[in-house]
């Protein structure tokens, strides 16, 4: 944080949400970015990601009760995948925050939290579906958007289509 | 309506007098049969496919495919600069244009960190509250249609056609605006624009109170939605739900109110949530009635905006539209109270390029159709249509 620059109260809250999951969990989730615009905190040991997940929706400071969004994002650089998660707590709290779980490229799996917030279920289908990345204990871990017998992961940055699919020229 | 207890008569075929449930037939043989609704189905509203698991009338388990309207556009937004993902995003919510591109700008404009000239601010609501009118007329027409009444259908789309015309006189295009520019708007709007709006807010007025007496006074149409397809509030907000479905659980959350962006704030309009008078809180009904109440919101928040609107005098509506859109890197998600729910998009830029490193749509009704399989489970196929009608989907927002 620069020094002197005004910090908004909602930034605050977000604050000290983070510090409550940092108490619990240490070393196990990175230092918070505190930016205006979406701050965040990344989840380094993944193994406890569905155990951070859980604490976050049911601490009675926290009750982060509501997932936003889940995002797909593909790091060529890094070789890596990884998901972005929006949380807040509605109508409850005014603390926000996002939460970065990153995986490896190839092979790599996350776990899965559509057991803690429903809206998870089809936002993991989404991303697996566009990135491929695996998602541990997920229900029903399939295609959504695109057909099962697709190939590729569209959203990757190095993707490149199928020639044909069934028949029908792909690429124009 | 009264239990019964059907213990050991094995499978049934029951009839629902007035209150009271009659068996007709006992000992049945039953079967599971497949249903696949759609995707050419009038009542999914778009191409949406449900494959239901049936025994006789009742649905085991409905499992929604979808994917059939699926354009790429997180692809297309990794491929062209940050003003051309406007069109775009017109046909995400097709129904409700001027509310995407309003969800895309806010959110670009935070990244960018830049001023909106006023008159603009109050425009931008202007055409997205029109927007939100014509979008909950064709949700509560068609609802109708589904429902097996003809009639709300032909008003709502008379009226939607004035709100289209109006449009389409600011933009030039009837639905597909691109009117609503990262740090502006493509033009002024016309002289006289706010006049006819004004026209419009007072034919509509009694309009509102008409389409109520026909449906939601209709004795049929609340038989088939009353107490259908019940969401408990915690249940809707664990599926993320919002908007006029979460409203009708009975959650008061509207993003102009609780997360204000553009001026919201300095604006009079109430949170219509249902109180159980009318509706069983959180059935189609009550979903049914918040978009009714919600056009009646939106007529107020207009003609607010009539009234406080800036003169146009030396105004310019390209002027703080930046030449060239790079901004610093970093990431946002930004998101609008669209007629279906939350519009959020989520951007990445890396602060070198003009194009979005990644650019993410949360679509409001992809989440929304997303608790389908709980919905269904255990109703009547009639019923599944009436839940179907009810959530509102769009399927190009929902597959993107």
């Amino acid at each position: 944080m620069e020094e002197g620059k005004v910090i908004s109260q909602s930034l605050q809250e977000s604050a000290a949400a983070y510090s409550i999951i940092h108490e619990k969990f240490g070393s196990a989730i990175s230092a918070l970015d505190a930016n205006e615009t979406m701050p965040f905190f990344e989840v380094i040991d993944t193994s406890q990601w569905t155990e951070i997940a859980l604490f976050m929706r049911d601490h009675p400071k926290l009750k982060f009760n509501y997932m936003a969004c889940l995002t797909g994002v593909d790091y060529p650089a890094e070789e890596k995948l990884g998901i972005i998660c929006n949380f807040e707590s509605l109508a409850l709290f005014n603390h926000k925050l996002a939460v970065k779980v990153k995986c490896a490229r190839d092979g790599g799996s996350i776990p899965s939290v559509a057991c803690v917030w429903h809206t998870a279920n089809w936002h993991e289908r989404e991303a697996y579906d566009m990135f491929g990345m695996l998602f541990t204990g997920h229900p029903e871990l399939k295609r959504i958007l695109c057909p099962d017998d697709w190939v590729g992961y569209p959203l990757r940055k190095d993707y490149k289509v199928q020639d044909q699919y069934h028949g029908i020229k792909v690429p124009y | 309506m009264q239990e019964l207890d059907t213990a050991g008569l094995g499978s049934v075929r029951v009839t629902r007098q007035s209150d009271t449930v009659v068996i007709l037939e006992k000992d049945l043989a039953t079967e599971q049969m497949v249903l696949a609704m759609g995707p050419q189905h009038p009542s999914t509203h778009g191409v949406l496919k449900l494959e239901c698991l049936t025994d006789g009338e009742v649905i085991t388990q409905a499992e929604p495919y979808l994917g059939y309207l699926h354009r790429c556009f997180e692809k297309c937004c990794e491929n062209v600069d940050y003003p051309a993902v406007v069109p775009y995003t017109d046909r995400l919510d097709y129904l409700a244009g001027m509310n995407s591109e309003f969800a895309y700008a806010i959110t670009v404009e935070k990244l960018l960190d830049i001023e909106i000239p006023r008159r603009v601010e109050f425009i931008r609501v202007i055409v997205a509250e029109l927007n939100r009118i014509a979008s909950h007329l064709v949700a509560i027409g068609t609802y109708g249609i589904d429902l097996g009444a003809f009639t709300p259908f032909l008003f709502c789309f008379r009226d939607r056609e004035i709100i289209l015309g109006l449009l389409e006189w600011a933009s030039g295009a009837r639905m597909l605006y691109n009117y609503i520019w990262v740090g502006g708007l493509a033009y002024d709007v016309p002289a006289d624009f706010l006049k006819r709006v004004k026209e419009f807010v007072d034919y509509f007025r009694p309009k509102t109170v008409e389409l109520c007496e026909l449906l939601t006074k209709n004795e049929i149409f609340v038989k088939r939605t009353l107490g259908i397809g019940i969401m408990p509030a915690d249940v809707a907000i664990n599926y993320g739900w919002s908007g006029p479905m979460l409203r009708g659980s009975g959650v008061k959350w509207d993003l102009r109110r609780n997360d204000p962006y553009s001026i919201y704030p300095e604006l009079d309009f109430k949170v219509p949530v249902p109180d159980g008078k009318d509706s069983v809180i959180g059935d189609c009904l009550s979903r049914h009635l918040v978009r009714a109440w919600e056009m009646d919101e939106s007529l107020k928040i207009i003609e607010q905006c009539i009234d406080k609107m800036p003169s146009a005098e030396g105004f310019n509506s390209r002027s703080a539209i930046p030449k060239r859109i790079r901004p610093k890197a970093g990431e946002v998600y930004g998101r609008a109270e669209n007629p279906r729910g939350e519009l959020g998009f989520y951007i990445e830029s890396d602060g070198k390029s003009t194009k979005p490193l990644r650019c993410k749509a949360r679509s409001s009704c992809f989440v929304n159709l997303s608790a389908m399989k709980d919905l269904s489970m255990g109703q009547l196929i009639p019923d599944l249509v009436a839940i179907i009608g009810s959530i509102d989907i769009v399927l190009g927002e929902v597959d993107r």
